[in-house]
Formats: C-alpha cells, sequence, structure tokens
C-alpha cells in the first residue's frame, strides 16, 4: 500500500487531478528519497505509468525531487527514450503490467494492429493515433486496462477496443 | 598549492597547479582565443574555441579545462591550430542565422570579434539556414535563438551567480536549444528574477535588451565581471 510521505515542511500538494498514477509516481520517488540525482530513474519511472511525459508531469517531478523545471525538460528532451509528446491526435495506452498481461493485454495490441495497423510506440501515418505500453497504471483490479486519451477504462475487451477504434481511425486498415 | 613550471610558445612560465592553461596563459601575457569561457563562472568546454597543443605529439586540449603539468609544452598559435579556430567559427555561423548587418549585437558581439580575429571573413562551409524562433515574451529582453551559439554562458550565469536555473539546454545535437522553465515563454516563466545576468552574459545578440535597435546594444558585461569578482572574492571593484 502506498504510504503518505512524512509531512515534511513544504511538501508539494498532491496532484489535483486525483490521477491514482500520480500517487504510483510519488511511491517511486520516494524509493530514491526524492534524491534529485535520481532525475533519470523518476523520468523512467514517469514515462512508464503514464506512456508519455506531459508538461504537467514534469513538473510535478520537478516540485517533488526540488529541481529547476528547465534541467527536468533538458534531461527529458536530451534521451530519445523519453517521449513529451503523444505523436498522433489520440493517444491509447495499453497497460502491459502482469495483471493487464494475465487478462489478455496482447490481445488488446494485436486488435489495435488490426484496426489501426500500428503497433507500440508507433503512430498512423495520418497522425490519428499513438499506440504506447505502460506497466502498471494502478488500475489492475478491472484489468486489461488501456488509458483512451487520458481517461482510464477497464475490463476491456479486443472487440470494444476495436469498435472505440472506428472513430479514432477513419479509414482503418482493416 | 604547489608552482609548476611549463613553457608556453617557447616562453618558460610558473603557475599554480591548479590553474588551466588558459589562466597560465593570460597570466603571462599570452592570448588565447575563447567563447564559451567566462572566468569566474564554471568551466563548460564546449565551443573547442581555445584549443592549444599540449603535451607529446602535440594533443589538442581545451585550454580553458585542461590543468598546467609540470614541464608541459604549449602551443597556442600553430598554423594548425588557426585552421582549426576558423573552422570552428565556420561551423557556428553555419549552423545559427547570424547577420551581422541587422543585429543588435553589431559591434558588440564576442562572435563577430573572435572571427576577425581568426580572419575568418567568409565561408566555405554552406550555410544550414536552421528555422529558429524569437521570444519576445518577457518585458525586458529578448532572446533570438538563430543567433544563439548553445555556449551555455547564460544558463550558467542565471545557475551559478544569481541562483534561480531558469535556463538550461534542452534537446540535443542539432536540435539543441537554450529554454526557460519548461521550454514556455520566457515571459510566463516562474523562475526568472528579470535581473539580466543571462543578457550580460551572452556573448551574441542572442539575449538581447529590448529598444535596443541594430548595433547600439552594449552587454553591460563589465557588471556580470563585477559581480563574480564580488561574489567569488569579496572585491568590491567600483
Ligand atoms: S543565449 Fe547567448 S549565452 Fe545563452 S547559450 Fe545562446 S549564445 Fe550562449
Ligand atoms: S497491470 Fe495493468 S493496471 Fe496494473
Ligand atoms: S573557451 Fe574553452 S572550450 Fe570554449
Amino acid at each position: 500500500m502506498p504510504t503518505a510521505p512524512p509531512a515534511a515542511e513544504a511538501r508539494p500538494v498532491p496532484h489535483p487531478s486525483g490521477d491514482k498514477r500520480f500517487k504510483l509516481l510519488e511511491v517511486a520517488m520516494k524509493k530514491h528519497q526524492f534524491r534529485p540525482d535520481a532525475l533519470i530513474e523518476v523520468l523512467h519511472a514517469a514515462q512508464q505509468l503514464f506512456g508519455y511525459l506531459e508538461l504537467d508531469l514534469l513538473l510535478f517531478v520537478a516540485r517533488h525531487l526540488k529541481l529547476p523545471p528547465s534541467r527536468v525538460y533538458g534531461v527529458a528532451t536530451f534521451y530519445h527514450f523519453f517521449a513529451l509528446k503523444p505523436r498522433g491526435r489520440h493517444t491509447c495506452v495499453v497497460c502491459t503490467g502482469t495483471a493487464c498481461y494475465v487478462k489478455g493485454a496482447d490481445g488488446l495490441l494485436a486488435a489495435l494492429r488490426r484496426e489501426a495497423g500500428v503497433g507500440p510506440g508507433e503512430t498512423t501515418p495520418d497522425d490519428n493515433l499513438s499506440v504506447l505500453t505502460a506497466r502498471c497504471i494502478g488500475a489492475c483490479g478491472i484489468a486489461p486496462a488501456v488509458v483512451l486519451d487520458g481517461t482510464v477504462k477497464g475490463h476491456v475487451t479486443a472487440d470494444a477496443l476495436a469498435a472505440e477504434m472506428k472513430g479514432w481511425v477513419p479509414g482503418g486498415t482493416g | 598549492m604547489t608552482a609548476v613550471t611549463l613553457t608556453i610558445d617557447g616562453k618558460l612560465v610558473t603557475a599554480r597547479a591548479d590553474e588551466t592553461i588558459l589562466q597560465a596563459a593570460r597570466a603571462n601575457g599570452i592570448p588565447i582565443p575563447t567563447l564559451c569561457h567566462v572566468d569566474g563562472l564554471s568551466a563548460h568546454g564546449g565551443c573547442r574555441l581555445c584549443l592549444v597543443e599540449a603535451g607529446p605529439g602535440g594533443r589538442l586540449q581545451p585550454a580553458c579545462v585542461i590543468k598546467v603539468a609540470e614541464g608541459q609544452d604549449v602551443r597556442t598559435d600553430t598554423a594548425k591550430l588557426r585552421e582549426y579556430r576558423k573552422l570552428i567559427l565556420e561551423l557556428l555561423f553555419a549552423e545559427g542565422n547570424h547577420v551581422c548587418a541587422v543585429c543588435v549585437a553589431n559591434g558588440n558581439c564576442e562572435l563577430q570579434d573572435a572571427a576577425a580575429a581568426a580572419g575568418m571573413d567568409h565561408l566555405t562551409l554552406d550555410y544550414t539556414h536552421p528555422r529558429r524562433e524569437v521570444d519576445l515574451s518577457h518585458d525586458r529582453f529578448g532572446v533570438d535563438h538563430n543567433r544563439c551559439i548553445l555556449c551555455t554562458r547564460c544558463v550558467r550565469a542565471c545557475d551559478e551567480l544569481e541562483g534561480a536555473h531558469t535556463w538550461d539546454m534542452s534537446g540535443r545535437g542539432a536540435n539543441s536549444k537554450v529554454i526557460t522553465d519548461l521550454n514556455q515563454p520566457w515571459g510566463e516563466s516562474a523562475t526568472c528574477t528579470s535581473c539580466g545576468k543571462c543578457f550580460m552574459a551572452c556573448p551574441t545578440g542572442a539575449i538581447f535588451r529590448k529598444g535596443a535597435t541594430v548595433a547600439e546594444m552594449d552587454h553591460g558585461r563589465a557588471k556580470l565581471d563585477f559581480l563574480i569578482t564580488a561574489r567569488g572574492r569579496k572585491q568590491w571593484n567600483v
């Protein structure tokens, strides 16, 4: 169970969105005692959770590690591994954490490939959809989970996902 | 601190063992061109204009970061070095969009001065004409990335003197760019104190004071050196 960090001075407030993944990211940062030099590890964890690093997320990391925002941004853009933007207009993050994997995450990825013609880390040629994967988004109870444009969906079936994709990739490749 | 003896351009000099070749040379009136170096800020070693031949086989070393060594034989002005420096300057000109004729820093620019000193009066390379932005969102200063040579002087001045660390370098290679905070408009930066130290540190017209027109801008660099000495050595040279 993620325990609340000690109520130290000037603790950054929890992320207002209430998105559980921020809590998980805090746990990951706590493992590194919020050390500034753990920045790269923390960015890794953030990208695993969210699929890519939004500005909002970088600021959250900067605040918790007490680093200048420009340093965090600089490091995040130095390494090709980190993505600051989903490349397509829509994103579909498929959780491939243990629970979701067991409940059929690869079936979801296969459905995406069938429907949109793209795999993890890829974007459709018309820039409509980027498919990303993440390791456990903290929604194991409703596995398999995907995040569609920032909204978590649980108990997702391949058919339901394929139907969802119809609106996003008009032509499809089907 | 122990002293070491070395030769620079055939001249026997003594220096403290913790001094760089650049410091030892300058203390002895031997000039070495620099761009990314600012006395009193941390060394960056990025521009390579200060390359000298040092040690066996005339190995190329950046004088601003390499420490002196006993018996070292340093050459600062060989034909090879002159050629390399010219090429480094050409590369800097080709990499950005430096048009002196319309620049606020014309006549007050370290890049221009370095090119003139090296006799680099035209380019043998093709210009890359990159597409870069101009940010005028700050109420006192602007940044024209076309004129930025990525020396990180603004980054170091902001971090080491002002302590705000508003600036940093984003991206890598040809995509490198100095940024404020999360690459947001400078005027929206939450950390910037509007102190102007980045402007004083900038060697080109990349960071400029608003309202200055072509060739009229002075960086006020003397103020920066004053602050560095005051802060570092507790000497107020008014
Ligand atoms: S803005 Fe000026 S000081 Fe900053 S990196 Fe560019 S050239 Fe150097
Ligand atoms: S494994 Fe998918 S939410 Fe935990
Ligand atoms: S002055 Fe030495 S590398 Fe720039």
